[in-house]
């Protein structure tokens, strides 16, 4: 059984890479090769590799080397996403576990998580000013109200029988909350702590636009002001890449710490 | 001889829920180490009866007593097998039958020889790493049976455990039910829409009556172990509970 299922893994990988690769050659095929399209309005693949090769060792046009815009974009991005785990999944643990808690938080909790992460970085650039911790502080809203809202649901959803099992053997609250209802909650962590990084990291990219003096973001900006889409594109690949291998590892933690084949 | 303690006294039970009363002023007692039947129409409210019992459900009134104090879960050994499957599914069925102990804070040496024995007695020792959701639903079952009597507890309680299983593997795990509740002598309350399995497990038999519900009678089973559920007399028993549930 394991021996077909790697299969199918393989034909899936083998569709996947089928489909970038087609994705790139009609790319390339409206660019250089039928030249439907200028460089300097889209620019070819061809250019885009050149550019991202020499975009490692270039501080030229925006004033800093890819991997500084990556390592910045990446302090920010892992800074606030890890303190927005650290608050936002017990938070939500506590609000689904106690009426108290969820009665105190869930008007305001309410509130903050219809607004876009993006729309508080005008009022954390006046609080602190441009820099790590507006940055940093944006993400970390953006990210907490994802882990709260899938932490809430995945104690919610404990089944009462599960409860019931542990209350008839004379568990107490503690017992109940850390040895039935978590553990039955983890599949749904662990999806908000992926659905989290997604929002962090599109935040992140956005809140560089607005408020930033280096990051993946900010070089976007700079390029686009002097048309170098070359370099756009650059970044939004380096973007795309990075936020896979960032869920990716989050995937397999998930798989190492969900038991008994229960996520996804 | 002098009359031993019973195991279990009900006084005057009644559960409402809002308006709708349920279970009206039961009254039963049952001895130490009976094996309990309890029939009753469908719907009547047998597991909010079982519920209650063990203060899943507050009772609206009335008290119960085990071992001449009012029930609680966290002085008293008490096993619960409940109708839906329900082993944990992110722990092993090693982990599963320990579950209870390690609540209990039992001493590890005592739980480990706990644990064994009971994967040897329901036959789940080579499944033992396994997570349940690799398992097949009599197994699933079995594996709440183990960590029910894991626990030695002094008082059982079930709730139609079989009612989803195939025939044949009802009357398995009847029989394996039976040797348990021999080898330990753990008193049981077994509640089953299913009158042939009540006949069959039974020492006595509580028949309920509908909503709202109250004791219609207690019968005692004399039938010798083990019973042939072909035997004429094994019939006219079940004819005879029939009878008593009949409410047309």
């Amino acid at each position: 059984m394991k021996k077909k299922q790697g299969a199918r893994m393989d034909k899936y990988l083998l569709v996947s890479v089928l489909s970038v690769c087609v994705g790139i050659f009609v790319w390339w095929l409206v660019t250089d090769g039928l030249g439907l399209f200028r460089s300097n309005v889209l620019p070819s693949p061809v250019k885009v590799c050149q550019t991202f090769l020499k975009k490692w060792v270039e501080a030229r046009p925006d004033g800093a080397t890819l991997l500084q815009h990556l390592m910045a974009s990446l302090k920010v991005a892992l800074g606030g996403y890890l303190i927005g785990a650290l608050v936002g999944i017990p938070l939500g643990i506590f609000m689904a576990w106690n009426d108290k808690v969820d009665m105190l938080v869930r008007p305001v909790f309410d509130l903050v998580r219809t607004i876009p992460g993006v729309a508080w970085t005008s009022v954390m650039v006046t609080l602190v000013g441009i820099g790590y911790m507006s940055k940093a502080l944006v993400i970390f809203i953006s990210a907490m109200v994802a882990m709260v809202i899938n932490s809430y649901s995945g104690i919610k959803q404990t089944k009462t029988v599960h409860l019931w099992v542990g209350q008839t053997f004379g568990a107490s609250n503690w017992d109940l909350l850390t040895r039935v209802a978590i553990p039955s909650a983890l599949p749904m962590i662990f999806t908000g702590l992926d659905v989290a990084l997604g929002s962090a990291w599109t935040t992140l990219v956005a809140a560089e636009l607005l408020a930033s003096t280096r990051g993946l973001g900010f070089m976007i900006q700079q390029a686009r002001g002097i048309f170098r889409l070359d370099i756009v594109i650059v970044g939004m690949v380096v973007i795309a890449i990075t936020g896979a291998i960032l869920s990716s590892i989050i995937r397999k933690i998930g798989d190492r710490v969900v038991k008994g084949g229960r996520l996804r | 001889m002098e009359k031993k303690e019973p195991k279990v006294v009900v006084n005057h039970l009644t559960k409402k829920f809002g308006d709708l009363l349920v279970l009206d002023d039961l009254n039963f007692e049952v001895q130490e180490g009976e094996f309990l039947c309890i029939v009753g129409p469908t719907g009547c409210g047998k597991t909010t009866f079982l519920n209650s019992l063990t203060r899943l459900y507050e009772p609206t009134a009335g008290e119960i007593l085990v071992n001449g104090i009012p029930v609680d879960p966290k002085k008293q050994d008490i096993s619960y097998i409940f109708q839906e499957y329900s082993s944990f599914p992110w722990l092993t069925v090693e982990q599963n039958v320990r579950f209870g102990l390690e609540i209990k804070r039992v001493p590890k040496e005592e739980a480990d020889a706990s644990v064994e024995e009971m994967l040897d007695i329901v036959g789940l020792t080579k499944f033992r790493s396994y997570y349940p959701s690799q398992l097949s639903i009599s197994m699933l079952q079995r594996v709440a049976i183990a960590r029910a009597f894991a626990t030695k507890p002094e008082l059982l309680l079930m709730d139609e455990p079989y009612g989803q299983l195939d025939i044949d593997l009802r009357f398995k795990l009847e029989d394996e039910l039976l040797k348990l509740w021999k080898k330990t002598g753990t008193t049981v309350l077994f509640i089953t829409h299913n009158i042939e399995e009540a006949v069959y497990l039974s020492q006595n038999i509580m028949v309920l009556t509908n909503k709202p519900t109250s004791v219609k009678t207690v019968l005692h089973n004399p039938l010798p172990l083990p019973r042939d559920v072909m035997s004429q007399e094994f019939v006219d028993l079940r004819n005879q509970v029939t009878d008593l549930i009949k409410w047309w």
